[in-house]
């Protein structure tokens, strides 16, 4: 049941996904690009994705979810280091190709080499991370 | 209104739906670094976490054929540019604990903090990115 969710809630996004272009990273960088032919098409796809979970997030304090468990609880409120460190790293890597990790994945099979590439590459800094983020934390307590 | 906005919206609610569908069903935050990051680290729920990608990739392959005009990627053909990207890309949003989905639609919806300064921050540092390789030193 888990499975057949999970299917259905990535067969949505993946649909979702192209048929906003947001697997086309001309349009990602357009966005970006605020000094030059700037292109608003992703936020009207923020704000057309952030609609249902904001009602999905109204709905949970009466509910449980439907294969049992818990809904997340809300994350604790503190700004640390990895949270900015990391986010400045995504958002040069995101600017430089204009893919986030949804698309890059949705797009694997009509991406080309490059993209396959891309996704490779991602996943090799996806295991990197734990000792970079380490790194960061070494660094913080020794400032 | 433009008609690629118009797909934007549709496309963004179908987005919606899905981490709806993913939350109400699974309790679970519908994020895509997490997802595929969790097999990666091989955390638990590793075969949910590969009947949503199989979804995320299957589903473009089916419709593809139906909106060919917005099936093209446009990446850059610049290898280098692709590598360095795609490692920026998969250990910052590890590091920072989630990306575009996760910090962006799932945090911002529920007016979580973090997902709102994470989202500015990204926002933030893509523009300057893309200021300072395109219109400064002109390499994208």
């Amino acid at each position: 049941m888990r499975g057949l969710i999970s299917l259905l809630a990535g067969s949505l996004f993946g649909a979702g996904l192209l048929i906003s272009g947001m697997t086309d990273t001309t349009k990602v960088q357009g966005w970006l690009d605020v000094f030059g032919n700037w292109d608003p098409t992703l936020a009207f796809v923020m704000g057309g994705a952030i609609l249902p979970m904001f009602i999905a997030w109204r709905m949970t304090p009466h509910l449980s979810p439907l294969t049992g468990g818990h809904f997340p609880k809300m994350g604790s409120l503190e700004l640390d280091r990895r949270l900015v460190a990391g986010s400045v790293m995504f958002g040069m890597g995101w600017g430089l190709a204009g893919l986030c990790p949804g698309p890059a994945i949705a797009s694997v099979t009509y991406g080309g080499f490059g993209g396959v590439v891309f996704l490779v590459a991602m996943i090799a800094g996806m295991f990197a991370a734990p000792g970079l983020g380490a790194q960061l934390d070494r660094t913080a307590n020794a400032a | 209104m433009h008609t690629e906005w118009i797909w934007g919206l549709v496309g963004g609610l179908l987005i919606g739906l899905g981490a709806a569908v993913y939350l109400l069903g699974n309790g679970r935050i519908m994020g895509a670094s997490g997802i595929l990051g969790g097999l990666v680290d091989g955390s638990d729920r590793a075969f949910e976490r590969l009947c949503f990608i199989a979804g995320v990739i299957g589903m473009p392959v089916l419709l593809r054929p139906l909106f060919s005009s917005a099936s093209e990627t446009h990446l850059t053909s610049n290898f280098v540019v692709i590598v360095i990207a795609g490692l920026l890309v998969g250990a910052g949003t590890r590091i920072a604990n989630g990306c575009t989905s996760g910090h962006g639609v799932c945090g911002i919806s529920r007016f979580s903090l973090r997902g709102i300064v994470a989202t500015l921050i990204y926002i933030g540092a893509g523009g300057v990115t893309v200021a300072l390789m395109r219109h400064v030193w002109g390499l994208i």
